[in-house]
């Protein structure tokens, strides 16, 4: 009989050395006259523990972690073929603490299934919400998203249902959907992890926008960074034309919906949907001045539904399980569940999918276990290099749009970057102000040039060269960018930089003792 | 890491009419060339405005506003792209990559010394709860030292 093993392909996996060890396991295998099947999977997220080895048993899964090229002989003579003991041995990975605790409606295949497998994701649940959605008529599918509370995940929170509405409503003889996977914000990986774990849940999620909008064409912008999941979505839209679920008549219902992926090109300001359009386009990824919005001249002039890959991913479980269920979890007005990406200087690092409402400090100590340094935590941005720096005494914020507003800060992605007391918190702001020289598009002023002139300033602070003054120029400057700028880049800037100023004042007046500014 | 073609303004040719049909092209066109040469020569331009109906400078501005496009080939065997993103700098990347620089001795946009690679800066690959984090000729590393890089230059060699 034969065996079979689960070896991620995710990338953090594959930077861990997971093909080698797929690699070693086949051919340790062989050696031993043991027939073994291996599937490539993506990962479930537990990124401390990768590469994160399964094999089937007739118990269920069982998974051992992480695995490197040593282990590869004992666990094969030892307990791996059947699912037996080694020093390595995690168990049912289901059961594992940091796995069993969460809410996974988005994330419930990604690890589990073969990405690819049109088959596979069928059977773990696949495509029973675009059954549901084509028994509904357009209002019907629109109506559910807007039931479900869901709010766009790409950082803006706006309402899914109101955008998918509007563009249903708009005439034209040919509408388009478009995926925002330009996953630029350090400190994020969900959707990177979805589109080489369960990309069918992305393109299901698509077909179901297309039949409620009535659009027969749509692209996934995915940022260049990805060549892994690039490689996985060509072969996943391949595998579902062949499979009927994608093409002139998907599940044979006479609609069509025809599918392409398109490569960035390294500009983390086609993150900003106007820029992306532009960017699909064929042009330099300059922001369009709204409106009019995307959902009525988007994509070549014609209406266009833009959402982020988690906002697709969240609405094939939505149309199986009712808009009720998952308004179910949440609260407020941030309803259903975020997948929050822990990030940085810490311990167990990973994918975390609850409803809305844990705070940070939940996150951080008991997912995370603190930091990787064993040092204490001292900052923490949440949403990106556009997200406010978070002190000790603010991590009982909940992680919910307006909790975080409240405080000044962002939800944006989900993602939790942690730093320890290492961190000079005046670098970090100079550097805010650097990367969006860096990636400013240039049209509009306050971040074109403010951007240029808030890493000059920061300099003078950091020499000690006037410090109040320069200080009082920034905030200036900030307040310029916030109120003037065309869009997030250079109107949310100001967000990491004021945040650490307001909640770090002692790092920006130490000039002399600390080494000038890196670079 | 595959080695390129020479720049052949009949292969630039047929890549450009494959893709020309797609809508807003220019970008596909362009990843298809600088995989095939290593770079977007700027020959290539005025192909691609033919056969897009757009005048050379929309094209050119387009080259020269995304970072990965190159104008003249890669001087290194090996392409390095090292996180300098804010989860990799909680990790503590500023200082590894000034080790990296000394030790290949050169700068960002640069070419190590001995040819083995040329380094650029990127920001973020979603490896960011295991950083510090580089891609070496597309493959992904995790948890990056100086010496997995070395060693990880060596290896993709073969």
């Amino acid at each position: 009989m034969s065996v079979t093993l689960y070896v991620p392909r995710d990338a953090v996996a594959l930077g861990l050395g997971a093909n080698k060890v797929a690699r070693a396991l086949f051919a340790g295998a062989e050696r031993r006259g043991l027939d073994v099947i291996i599937v490539r999977t993506g990962s479930r997220g537990l990124f401390w523990l990768e590469p994160m080895v399964e094999v089937a048993t007739p118990e269920g899964r069982v998974a051992y972690g992480p695995v490197t090229l040593k282990d590869i002989d004992a666990l094969l003579d030892g307990g791996l073929p059947t699912g037996g003991e080694h020093a390595l041995r995690l168990g049912d990975p289901e059961k594992i603490p940091f796995l069993a605790k969460q809410q996974r409606l988005t994330f419930h295949r990604c690890g589990v299934i073969d990405p690819v497998s049109v088959e596979d994701y069928r059977a773990h649940g696949g495509y029973r919400g675009l059954e549901a959605a084509l028994k509904l008529d357009a209002e019907g599918i629109v109506t559910a998203v807007r039931e479900s509370g869901l709010r766009g995940r790409g950082g803006a929170g706006f309402p899914a249902g109101i955008k998918w509405n509007t563009v249903m409503l708009a005439k034209a003889d040919q509408k388009y959907v478009v995926c925002n996977a330009d996953e630029g914000d350090s400190g994020t990986f969900a959707d990177r992890m979805m589109m080489e774990g369960d990309p069918f849940n992305l393109i299901e999620g698509m077909t179901i926008a297309a039949v409620a909008t009535g659009a027969t064409r749509g692209y996934i912008y995915l940022r260049s960074e990805y060549p892994q999941a690039f490689e996985t979505l060509k072969e996943a839209i391949a595998n579902g034309v062949k499979a009927g679920v994608l093409g002139e008549n998907i599940l044979g219902s006479g609609k069509a919906f025809h599918l392409e992926v398109r490569l960035g090109a390294g500009a983390y300001i086609c993150g900003e949907e106007t820029s992306l359009l532009e960017s699909l386009e064929g042009k330099r990824g300059i922001v369009r001045a709204k409106p009019p919005i995307p959902a009525l001249k988007g994509f070549l002039g014609k209406p266009t539904l833009v959402n982020n890959v988690m906002t697709f991913t969240a609405v094939p479980w939505i149309l199986d399980n009712g808009a009720k269920a998952y308004a179910d979890y949440g609260m407020g007005r941030s309803l259903g569940t975020l997948p929050i990406q822990l990030a940085g200087n810490i311990k167990h690092g990973g994918l975390i999918e609850l409803a809305f409402g844990i705070t940070l400090r939940e996150v951080i100590q008991e997912y995370g276990g603190g930091t990787r340094s064993g040092r204490p935590v001292r900052a923490v941005q949440v949403g990106g290099p556009l997200g406010a720096y978070f002190p000790d005494h603010l991590l009982d914020t909940p992680l919910d749009y307006e909790a975080m507003a409240a405080k000044k800060g962002l939800v944006g992605h989900g993602g939790i970057v942690v730093f320890d007391d290492t961190v000079d918190m005046a670098s970090q702001a100079r550097f805010a102000f650097e990367f969006c020289a860096t990636e400013s598009c240039g049209k509009c002023t306050p971040c074109r040039i403010g951007a240029t002139r808030g890493v000059e300033t920061m300099d003078k602070v950091i020499a000690g060269i006037r410090p109040e003054a320069n200080l009082k120029l920034v905030e200036d400057l900030c307040e310029v960018m916030t109120d003037g700028s065309l869009c997030a880049m250079g109107g949310l800037t100001p967000m990491p930089v004021m945040s650490a100023i307001t909640h770090f004042p002692e790092d920006f007046r130490r000039a002399g003792s600390l080494p000038a500014a890196a670079e | 890491m595959p080695r390129h073609e020479p720049w052949s303004h009949e292969r630039a040719s047929g890549i450009i009419a494959e893709h020309s049909h797609l809508e807003g092209a220019t970008l596909p066109i362009l990843h298809a060339l600088q995989e095939t040469f290593g770079y977007v020569d700027h020959g290539a331009i005025p192909l691609i405005a033919d056969a897009l109906n757009v005048s050379n400078a929309e094209v050119f501005g387009c080259v020269s506003f995304y970072h990965d496009f190159r104008k003249a080939p890669a001087a290194g065997r090996h392409e390095v792209k090292l996180c300098r993103a804010e989860a990799c700098q909680a990790m503590g990347s500023d200082s590894l990559h000034r080790e990296i620089l000394g030790r290949l001795g050169c700068d960002w946009h640069g070419t190590a010394t001995d040819g083995s690679a040329t380094v650029e800066p990127v920001y973020c690959l979603g490896l960011c709860a295991n950083g510090p984090a580089a891609l070496v000729d597309g493959e992904p590393v995790a948890h990056l030292t100086a010496d997995a890089l070395e060693a990880a230059l060596t290896e993709v060699r073969q």
